[in-house]
């Protein structure tokens, strides 16, 4: 009894060693794909008349929730007009900004019935912090999809902060939206255009 | 439409050296489109009649067929031109590409049935995507500014050039009587205009300004395909 506490013992405290150890980043997008087949194999509504609200909130709530990083793509898309805004706008900025990247990416997801995904060999090295995981997604009937991933090491986990589908960048595509309706109508002005198109899909 | 036309080469080929002198359509990704004007312009008209016309004919196709026909249909198409994927491979001196090509135009005529099943695929050949465009932009020709065609929509002036010697060596240009010339590229198109639905879903999502979403979007898949998925990482600015 008393080697058994031990043994317990001598676990929980080797527990932290273990929790160092990062999930590494394919696997980290590998269990994020599968969880995406999973919710979108297991949806009623989707599969039966291909109505992917349902679909879409559970992604929004299982896989980008707790691995996208909406902050940092945000920041990034804004890139130098980021400064220029105040800290409620940059709230207000990330909300409506994620609100609309989490519809788009999940779309682009949801057009798939019964999708596998490859992952494809990563190169990188141990030591590196932002690291590109490309993946393909396959389904009978339609052309496979390059769908790729880039990933940052932040507090022991990785982050994707960056979606990137057939060559074309969110943060890319939506720095060029950002850039003109700041010279348009300011930090402001930004805000408004993404609230009335999230609001506008909403219907 | 008689293909025997004087093809422009004197013109096409000053085009492209004077293109290669000049600069990108964007750097960094972010388009400079010194045609904006008329490229709006056209992206409307085009939209209209795509709206009108092309669209709902697209969906009645993929509401009439099942998929497997679909699919059937798709790769018929895509099995000739993989003769150009091959050929444009040669061109850009990828020797194992064109030959993989060549092995995958071969393995679908016979094993699939005239080209009506992908089997190549299933047994290590990947589908390769190069145009003249492409192959344009591997000999280092710039793209030129964003040029929306009309109907065909999205292009740079190369690859507006690149799609002019596309039709040029395009085997369905060649076939004779007109009218099944003209049935075949009419399928052709709608077939390839219903394999688009699924990707406009996410325009339809995330576009704000659906001509800019389209053009930035264009410009980077065209330069993720020159590079055959391996595009040189601009410097990041954060």
């Amino acid at each position: 009894m008393n080697r058994l506490l031990c043994l317990v013992i001598t676990l929980l405290l080797a527990a932290p060693a273990w929790a160092a150890q990062p999930v590494s980043p394919e696997d980290q997008i590998r269990s994020l794909s599968d969880e995406v087949i999973a919710i979108i194999h297991a949806d009623q509504a989707l599969q039966t008349t291909g109505d992917t609200s349902s679909a879409i909130a559970q992604i929004d709530q299982q896989v980008l929730q707790p691995h996208f990083n909406f902050k940092h793509m945000t920041a990034l898309s804004m890139g130098r007009e980021w400064r220029k805004a105040t800290p409620e706008q940059q709230q207000l900025l990330i909300q409506e900004f994620k609100t609309l990247l989490v519809r788009t990416y999940s779309n682009a997801l949801t057009i798939y019935k019964d999708p596998t995904v490859e992952l494809k060999p990563a190169r990188y090295k141990p030591s590196d912090t932002d690291v590109q995981i490309r993946t393909k997604v396959i389904q009978t009937g339609i052309k496979p999809v390059d769908i790729d991933y880039n990933l940052e090491l932040i507090d022991n986990s990785w982050q994707v902060y960056d979606v990137v589908v057939a060559g074309v960048s969110l943060v890319t595509n939506y720095r060029n939206f950002f850039a003109k309706e700041v010279r348009k109508g300011g930090v402001e002005g930004a805000i408004k255009s993404l609230q009335d198109k999230n609001r506008n899909q909403e219907k | 439409m008689s293909t025997q036309n004087r093809f422009p080469y004197r013109a096409a080929v000053t085009g492209l050296v004077l293109l290669g002198l000049s600069g990108c359509a964007g750097k960094n990704g972010v388009a400079t489109d010194p045609w904006e004007g008329y490229n709006r312009a056209m992206f409307a008209f085009n939209e209209t009649v795509d709206r009108a016309l092309i669209k709902p004919v697209a969906k009645g196709y993929e509401w009439l067929l099942p998929a497997p026909v679909n699919t059937i249909i798709t790769n018929f198409f895509d099995n000739i031109g993989d003769v150009l994927v091959a050929a444009n491979n040669l061109f850009q001196g990828k020797v194992r590409e064109a030959g993989s090509d060549l092995g995958r135009v071969a393995l679908n005529s016979t094993l699939g049935i005239g080209g009506l099943v992908d089997v190549a695929t299933d047994m290590g050949f990947d589908k390769h995507d190069e145009d003249f465009g492409q192959t344009f932009g591997h000999w280092g020709i710039a793209d030129g500014p964003y040029f929306v065609l009309p109907f065909l929509g999205p292009s740079t002036v190369r690859d507006a050039f690149g799609q002019l010697a596309d039709w040029q060596a395009d085997p369905l240009t060649y076939v004779n009587p007109d009218a099944v010339h003209y049935s075949l590229v009419g399928v052709r198109l709608i077939d390839n205009r219903a394999d688009l639905l699924p990707s406009e879903k996410m325009l339809e999502a995330g576009a704000i300004d659906r001509y800019s979403y389209l053009r930035d979007a264009y410009l980077q898949h065209r330069r993720y395909v020159v590079y055959d998925g391996r595009p040189p990482r601009d410097e990041e600015d954060e």
